[in-house]
């Protein structure tokens, strides 16, 4: 269970998708125009997100490999068909409000990349706590977003006026959405600096994937163990058989294409 | 071997002109459009300049002491940017407005993206469209005490007609200091003849302008309808005080000239066919962003390389 309360934490704090790894910016910009919105959207992705991942970890043996992006694209396209079936159904309100961006939750890369990186590779009880933190993390940011935005863009909280002062209106278009985005990054940035002042861990667990090879110390990502970027001596030796190997493979390629060609053989040595 | 020889780096040529010279001169050319928007507004207008003067300067003071960095209030460019900003407000301008608007034209604009000569756009333009966009109707109510109609720009896009006299001396309703074409002119005049502006730019902008009213304005050629645009809105305040400034603008010759081009006939195209009457600030703002790629299709070719590079 311990591990299940690790994965909350991360999803919540310490890898929170909107503000540490910046995944998701596209309804993160495009629907904080309110409080009511952020929520709204936060709660969806977090259904898909925290059942996909279920479905997901349950099918992990038996999705193939080479087809397992196709595959998880339909696992998280029925439950976003649920999901906006029943918001039509139960609150037309916020169905009008989000919009297009319900059935973009398809393609919403927090959800994908959890699968990818996380539910394809664990047990179903911590996947499903790693839906639950990175969609309460993903609610908790948004919602942010949408009650800053809301406050100086409307003078409202939660849709009640409140007529403290004249808004200023940018902040409930498309601009003010970048403004508080980067500022609520620049605070978490701060807060992270300071935490490492005080020797506070601040390293990622288990990350999702940044694409940040160089830096990344994860042990868990698994894919790239072997080949990352070591202190590896290149010989001339290594040079040679990998030109060898080229020349092989286009032989090969040239032997598929057509009888005719000739081609030779090369012995390949045995890589290192 | 008694001589001491002084050894130092280059450049060993320098120009007297600093900064805060160059600022300096910049906001006297100024004081002619205050000084003819506090007598055409009364003395409203000038609390609104002056506020948000000291609003830039207060703003770029704090930032600085706040992070620990060097004090550069001293250059007096925040001074520049609160005048023109302050230039730019409407008469009647509720007093937030000028202290919001100074607050983001340096800190926003011009401080977090690195501080004077590292903002990617006109800091006293960009918080003028922060605040268009903000507060549209403080910022396009031109009603005061002097007058009470629409601009004259306004007047001529509804099809009125408009005394080009008043425009050109500046008695008509509008922002603070673009009313007065002459008290405009003068300032640029005294800048030209120091030096610190030249007219590629302004004349550019212009010439452009005009053609393109005249091409696509629906009036043809006619000399009252160009002038009328011409004297009318921001447009003399844009080109000599705004599209010149010396972050902003490409630093090439021929990318100034295409510079101008693209702010004249932007310019046209908001005026004729945008919703608004006015068009230069944005016109401005908008080719501001353009300015890396005018420079990067002007780049000048070294002497003696072949044509195989722009």
């Amino acid at each position: 269970m311990n591990k299940c309360l690790e994965r909350l934490y991360n999803g919540l704090i310490k890898e929170n998708p909107t503000l540490v790894l910046m995944l998701g910016m596209c309804p993160t910009l495009a629907v904080t125009t309110s409080a009511m919105n952020g929520l709204g959207m936060g709660l969806t992705t977090t259904v898909v997100l925290t059942l996909s991942n279920v479905i997901i970890s349950l099918l992990r043996k038996v999705i193939p490999d080479k087809i397992r992006i196709p595959a998880f694209i339909v696992i998280i396209a029925s439950f976003v068909t649920v999901m906006q079936l029943l918001l039509q159904a139960y609150i037309p309100s916020l169905y009008t409000s989000l919009g297009i961006y319900i059935p973009l939750i398809v393609v919403n890369c927090i959800i994908l990349g959890r699968a990818e990186s996380y539910a394809y590779k664990n047990p179903v009880f911590p996947s499903l706590f790693d839906g639950l933190g990175m969609g309460l993390g993903f609610t908790i940011a948004l919602t942010l977003i949408g009650l800053i935005r809301e406050f100086i863009g409307g003078c409202s909280v939660f849709g009640y006026e409140l007529g403290w002062f004249t808004p200023i209106g940018i902040f409930k278009m498309a601009p003010g959405a970048f403004f508080v985005l980067a500022v609520l990054c620049a605070i978490q940035n701060k807060a992270k600096i300071i935490g490492a002042k005080k020797g506070k861990d601040v390293s990622k667990i288990q990350s999702g994937c940044g694409h940040d090879c160089l830096n990344c110390d994860v042990a868990g990502c698994g894919d790239r163990k072997e080949n990352k970027f070591q202190d590896i001596e290149i010989t001339q030796e290594d040079i040679e058989s990998t030109a060898k190997i080229n020349i092989q493979a286009v032989a090969e390629a040239l032997k598929d294409k057509s009888e005719d060609v000739e081609y030779e053989t090369i012995e390949v040595k045995e890589e290192k | 071997m008694d001589e001491l020889l002084k050894v130092s780096s280059n450049p060993h040529i320098r120009s007297k002109l600093s900064t805060d010279k160059i600022m300096l001169c910049v906001i006297i050319a100024l004081l002619p459009a205050t000084i003819f928007g506090t007598i055409n507004f009364g003395l409203y207008g000038l609390v609104v300049v002056l506020t948000s003067v000291v609003s830039c300067v207060v703003t770029e003071l704090l930032f600085e002491l706040i992070l620990k960095k060097d004090i550069t209030v001293n250059d007096l460019s925040a001074v520049v940017t609160g005048l023109l900003l302050g230039l730019n407000m409407p008469p009647k301008a509720p007093i937030y407005l000028p202290i919001i608007g100074g607050i983001f034209a340096i800190l926003v604009v011009k401080m977090v993206f690195g501080g004077l000569g590292q903002n990617f756009m006109n800091p006293a333009l960009g918080a003028r469209c922060f605040l268009i966009i903000s507060f549209p109707a403080a910022m396009t109510n031109f009603v005061c005490d002097a007058y009470s109609g629409a601009t004259p720009l306004a007047l001529i896009k509804s099809g009125e007609s408009v005394d080009l006299y008043n425009m050109i001396i500046g008695r008509t309703s509008g922002t603070i200091g673009e009313t007065s074409m002459v008290a405009i002119v003068c300032g640029a005049i005294f800048l030209i003849l120091l030096g610190i502006i030249d007219l590629r730019i302004p004349g550019t902008y212009i010439v452009t302008f005009a053609l393109f009213i005249g091409l696509f304005g629906g009036h043809g050629f006619d000399t009252y309808y160009i002038s009328t645009q011409l004297a009318g809105g921001g447009l003399m305040l844009g080109a000599f005080f705004m599209a010149t400034d010396y972050v902003t603008r490409p630093v090439t010759r021929a990318g100034q000239y295409v510079f101008g081009a693209i702010l004249g006939i932007l310019t046209g195209i908001f005026r004729v066919f945008g919703a608004s009457a006015e068009g230069v600030s944005y016109a401005i703002i908008i080719a501001n962003l353009l300015v890396p790629l005018i420079e990067k299709i002007t780049y000048p070719r070294a002497f003696g390389r072949g044509g195989e590079h722009l």
